[in-house]
Parts: structure tokens; sequence; C-alpha cells
């Protein structure tokens, strides 16, 4: 699998995504944010975790006017497959390629721990390798996590399956960690291949750090 | 011409920081505060002096950058 991961002033988990992917085998560019096209022949583009430009205004909003995400918003359109980690969560919401947004947490916290994640739904190219109701634990590391969405449109992501991950506790019951709309801390398009999650599975790799759990995630796309 | 653009979350949408605010207010003894919201007010310096072009320039921003209407409503107002 060859692997774009796109790289914003103010992006730094791009090294960590890089490391994960190809320590699953996989081939792995960066890409700068100046970039008019992404390399040819990819089967995945990542929008990595970090602080793109300093979050100002909000989280996400500069980076999505970026020559790159012209590309990758045609890339997405004609089915090409889009992961977003955390900044990159934000980013693909800001560019309307995810819906919802996310705001700053309820206690207005910046969150860096272990969290357990319930999966809701398994049947996409991301999660297919774990199964609904499984609890995988997955380090998140934000401010603006606090994922919103209206009625009408949190009756459409339901009815569509595209709510992919909740905050719970070890058994797989929800937990308010950040105020998000139903615990929600994943999501994706209605046409299943745009993916956004706040946790980082990058950084669940090896079990004496902590979990490896990040390992069956990111290996969805291989299928 | 000066544009003021202020920005707040929509009614509706909790708002984190205005809470914590509210709270603090109230420890701090001040009675009959009913609800603090808290915003982003935006100065925008612009070269024209045709009020209904720079309103429409304006909006346009707050389409496009300014607001993120999905979770927040912005007003204008237009200053000589």
């Amino acid at each position: 699998m060859k692997v774009a991961v796109l790289r914003f002033p103010g992006t730094n988990c791009e090294f960590d995504t890089q490391y994960a992917f190809e320590k699953l085998g996989h081939s792995t560019q960066l890409v700068w944010h100046e970039n008019e096209t992404l390399p040819t022949d990819i089967d995945l583009v990542v929008v990595p975790g970090g602080f793109s430009y300093g979050d100002y205004l909000r989280s996400g909003s500069i980076a999505r006017f970026s020559p790159v995400m012209k590309a990758v918003t045609t890339y997405a359109n004609a089915g090409g497959k889009v992961l977003g980690i955390c900044n990159g969560f934000q980013i693909l919401t800001e560019a309307g390629l995810l819906p919802g947004a996310l705001k700053r947490n309820n206690d207005l916290h910046f969150i860096s721990k272990h969290q357990n994640l319930c999966v809701i739904n398994s049947d996409n190219a991301f999660l297919n390798q774990c199964k609904n109701g499984e609890v995988l634990n997955i380090p998140i590391a934000h401010a603006d996590g606090n994922y919103y969405i209206d009625d009408a449109g949190f009756k459409k992501l339901e009815e569509n399956g595209q709510i992919l991950l909740r905050y719970s506790d070890s058994k797989g019951n929800p937990v308010v960690v950040n105020g998000s709309v139903t615990s929600i801390a994943g999501v994706c398009n209605e046409d299943k291949n745009v993916f956004g999650l706040m946790p980082h599975p990058e950084r669940a790799l090896e079990a004496i750090l902590g979990s490896e759990d990040g390992v069956r995630m990111l290996k969805g796309f291989e299928a | 011409m000066t544009a003021t653009v202020n920005v707040f979350l929509k009614e509706g949408v909790l708002d984190p920081q205005g809470k914590a605010a509210h709270h603090a207010l109230d420890s701090l003894g001040f009675a009959g505060v009913e609800d603090v919201r808290i915003g982003k007010q935006i100065i925008i310096k612009l070269d024209t002096s045709d009020k209904t072009k720079a309103e429409a320039e304006v909006k346009e921003m707050c389409e496009t950058l300014l607001a993120n209407t999905v979770i927040e409503d912005y007003s204008i107002e237009i200053n000589e």
C-alpha cells in the first residue's frame, strides 16, 4: 500500500504516522501543504495530527484552504480513501468532507491519556479488522475534540452507520470524555471513504508502550 | 471602512468557555448572572468606501472562513 501523509505548518504527528504505516509494511510519502497534487498511485491519504497554523481562528480552519486540500477533495470525491486523525479530523470537518464540527472540550482542558473506545460500526474500509462492540485502548490528546452535530445530522449519521467509535468504559458503555454528542470519537462520510477520529491509532502499535490496538485499526485499509 | 464581525456559538450549542466564566462569576459573588457567552470579535479594515459592497464582501468572508456555520452565528457591522 502507498500512503500519502500530509504536512502543514504546525503538523506534528506526520513522522509517527509514517512510522506506523511503514511498520505495517507500507510505503509512505510526506506531502507538503503547498503541493497542488497528490502523488500518483496512492491507496490512502492521511491528514495527521498536530496544530496546523497554531489552531488560529478555529482548529483546522486555515489548513483546509491549503493548495493540497483541493487535491484531497478531488481525490475523496472520486472515491479515494482519506483518514483524518485528531487535527486531521478537524481539518476534514472544516473542509466539509466530514459532517459536524469539533468544539473546545467541555471542561476546557487539553486531555491527554489512554482511552477506551467502543467500535460502533466496523462495516467499512477502516475498521473492518475490528468487531462491533469491541473495546479498543487508544491514546487521545486534544483540546478541541467535542464533536457537535445538529439533531437532523445526527439522525442521518445513525441511519447510515457513519458513527464509527464512541468513548467508552472497558465494557463498551459510553462515557463522557470531552462533551461530544453521544460520546462520538470518530465518524465517516456518507460514501464511507473519508474517515475522521480524535484518538491516535498511530500511537498504539506496541503492547510494551501501553497498547497495540492501533495496528488492527490501521490494517483495515489493507483489505 | 471598518467591518466589525462578531462570531458566537449558536443558541443551543453549549459554550464551554461561557459556562466556565459564568461559574467563576457566581463563585466571586456576582449575583443574578443568567447566562454568559464568549465569542470572537474580528475587525477588518477595507479599502472600499462602498458600504453595500463592503457588506457583501465581509459576508462572504464570514461564510468562507471567519465563522463555521455548523456551530457558529455571526453579525457584521460596517463603519466609515
